[in-house]
């Protein structure tokens, strides 16, 4: 831990003006609360807008664990987690069990999430109407008057090409039976997972400099239509290393070939499940399957 | 195999020491002094200095080195420094007509009141590579520089009125705020406060001084090709040093706490009148630490445009939209944005990965014949 900058990096005034924004997205459920994000030691876009939201919540008795992509090992997870230890010392785990605060880039935990936790999503674009309309004066606008035409008219249009909603991750979300919300680049898969969380979710875009949240048991509705409801993504496949047949899976191409595994995305529940003893068709030993 | 995939803490250490070496290069070479770097990349220094926010020579210097002369990563790392700094408080308003110029032009008068004063400018060189630039000075036998100092050759606080000034006397150009709230209001600041539409003159003026050079050149440009005409004049540019005045609350009155370099430019632009009002000119301002010429005449040029609606003008032209100009000028944010694409994106591409294998799929079945699956077996 370093002395050189105050606990968690950012300065006391900053950290407050940051949990007020932070208590306003609270009390106002799906609601982007716009805030003055700092400039981060990190890319905007590495995570500046999670960075900031985990500095102003974090104590120094939290315990922190810090995923991209699901797992606890990719590089930016582990640059962002090192950033904690170095600013902060507080713990870190693997364990979302055991974890007080977790801070994440595009997945929620498999394993369910207990009153207590504060769930730290990394959020690019915080607006889910952005792409249907470029303008924030209009965007604005259109959740103050309740507006939500267009995206149904555009989730009718995907319908009406496609046959089905094309769209996989992003999937917006009604908060609270009021705002519709991005669920940042998670894929659809985890959406069901915001519904009524015992978690407190809180969002950071540091760039678009917005704050929102989900409290705790707070209703989340996946956008659909009555003949066309919400449904999440399912794979022909098992996790060759668990097992597990419920579970967001990435695709791992094994050679150039055509040949590919699936493992679970969320390395820690994964992990927990071949301790318990369950396999998959290619975990033996340890040594990988052969190409 | 399937540990390769995922990165880890050696990846990165390794990655940073390659990164380091990289910086310094061949050993043999001497290593770049900071003090090199400020004295003699002056012009990289200041726009790192504009663009970081932060007016501080050594400093940025120090950014450029460590950043192996990346400017916009030299720009991030002042960025990253500023943000932490406490805020004392705001200076007093910089009184520009009691600069000490080295450089004093107005492409608008052949004289004025105070002299034109070419100063150090790349413009009348003839862009011809020196190849006695490539050994050192003594081998080199220069002559000496003029002993003058620039200060000698140009003794003039106080009578060195502004150009657009003597325009303004005649009534023929806008008051320089034009009147609106803003003159009483509190100034804003970009750095506290989330940006929001519409904003203010203060607040555009902030975003395009630390707003990218490029970005605000080619926008500027833009205008000048047709794209929100607005028939610009260089009314004046001047660099030189002026002195920052703070006024201690428990003082009450202003103190001088420092010296800092900073270039101005005043764009006269077309003029603009109507039933009641009578034709007059307009103004476009550009400002920024150090010598930096070329970007406060782009800042200028956006600044007029981004004055479309104020002056009731059809806004057509990307530089006269000020969500779009405003949102995407700071090379910070944008660089960290599109650059963040090299961060992994599994999870999002498996997903649109299933969903185009469906939808392939859902083609093949319509089909309906016994077309061989070459392409799903892929």
């Amino acid at each position: 831990m370093t002395d050189a900058y105050n606990f968690a990096y950012l300065d006391e005034q900053t950290k407050r003006m940051i949990r007020r924004a932070i208590l306003k997205a609270v009390a106002i459920p799906g609601y982007q609360v716009p805030f003055a994000a700092r400039e981060m030691p990190m890319p905007y876009g590495w995570g500046t807008g999670g960075v900031q939201v985990t500095a102003a919540v974090l104590g120094r008795d939290d315990v922190l664990k810090v995923i991209d992509q699901g797992s606890d090992d990719t590089t930016n997870a582990v640059s962002i987690r090192s950033f904690f230890v170095k600013t902060t010392g507080v713990a870190t785990t693997d364990k979302t069990v055991d974890a007080t605060v977790i801070q994440t880039r595009h997945r929620i935990p498999e394993t369910p999430l207990t009153a207590g936790q504060i769930l730290v999503y990394q959020v690019p674009i915080p607006e889910p109407l952005r792409f249907l309309e470029p303008r924030e004066t209009e965007t604005r606008r259109m959740h103050a008057l309740e507006d939500y035409g267009l995206m149904h008219v555009k989730l009718y249009e995907d319908i009406s090409k496609h046959g089905h909603i094309a769209t996989t991750y992003a999937y917006p979300v009604k908060v609270n039976g009021r705002y519709v919300t991005d669920p940042s680049p998670t894929p659809k898969f985890d959406n069901p997972k915001m519904n009524n969380s015992p978690a407190l979710q809180l969002f950071g875009a540091g760039r678009e400099k917005r704050i929102y949240a989900i409290p705790p048991f707070t209703e989340v509705v996946s956008l659909d239509f009555e003949d066309h409801p919400f449904a999440v993504q399912t794979w022909d496949n098992d996790c060759a290393l668990c097992g597990a047949t419920d579970t967001f899976l990435d695709e791992i191409i094994t050679d150039d070939r055509g040949s590919r595994m699936y493992v679970c995305s969320d390395s820690d529940y994964c992990q927990d499940r071949q301790a318990e003893g369950h396999q998959g068709d290619q975990s033996s030993s340890g040594s990988g399957a052969a190409a | 195999m399937y540990v390769a995939v995922k990165g880890g803490e050696k990846a990165i250490d390794n990655a940073h020491r390659l990164l380091a070496e990289e910086r310094r290069g061949d050993k043999e070479v001497p290593e770049l002094g900071t003090d090199q770097i400020k004295e003699q990349l002056g012009r990289a220094v200041d726009r790192v200095m504009t663009e970081g926010s932060l007016y501080d020579p050594k400093l940025a210097a120090l950014a450029i080195k460590q950043a192996a002369g990346d400017l916009i990563e030299a720009i991030f790392l002042i960025r990253a420094f500023r943000t932490t700094l406490p805020r004392f408080g705001y200076s007093a308003p910089l009184n520009v007509e009691n600069m000490r110029a080295r450089r004093r032009i107005s492409a608008t008068f052949k004289d004025v009141p105070g002299g034109q004063v070419l100063g150090p400018t790349f413009d009348y060189t003839h862009r011809l590579l020196d190849f006695a630039l490539e050994a050192e000075a003594d081998e080199r036998g220069d002559a000496p520089f003029p002993t003058q100092t620039s200060a000698e050759v140009i003794d003039l606080p106080g009578n060195m009125p502004r150009v657009l000034a003597q325009l303004s006397r005649e009534g023929l150009i806008e008051a320089a705020t034009p009147g609106t709230d803003e003159d009483t209001a509190e100034v804003g600041d970009i750095t506290r406060a989330p940006r929001t539409f519409p904003a203010d003159r203060d607040i555009r003026l902030q975003t395009l001084t630390r707003g990218d050079e490029g970005f605000l050149l080619a926008l500027g440009y833009s205008t000048q090709r047709g794209y929100g005409r607005t028939h610009p004049f260089a009314g004046e540019i001047r660099v030189g040093e002026v002195t920052v005045e703070f006024v201690p609350e428990e003082l009450g009155f202003p103190i001088e706490i420092g010296e800092i370099t900073i270039t101005e430019c005043e764009m006269i632009n077309q003029f603009s009148g109507s039933a009641t009002e009578k034709p007059k000119f307009t103004r476009g301002y550009g400002l920024g630490f150090g010598h930096v010429e070329r970007k406060a005449m782009s800042m200028a040029l956006v600044d007029r445009s981004l004055r479309a609606d104020e002056l009731g003008e059809a806004r057509t032209a990307p530089a006269q939209d000020e969500e779009f100009v405003l949102s995407h000028s700071d090379n910070v944010e944008a660089t960290g944005f599109v650059e963040h694409l090299k961060l992994p994106h599994y999870v999002d591409f498996q997903s649109e990965l299933e969903l185009v294998r469906k939808m392939r799929a859902a083609v093949d079945a319509a089909q309906d014949n016994q077309t061989d699956n070459i392409e799903a077996a892929e």
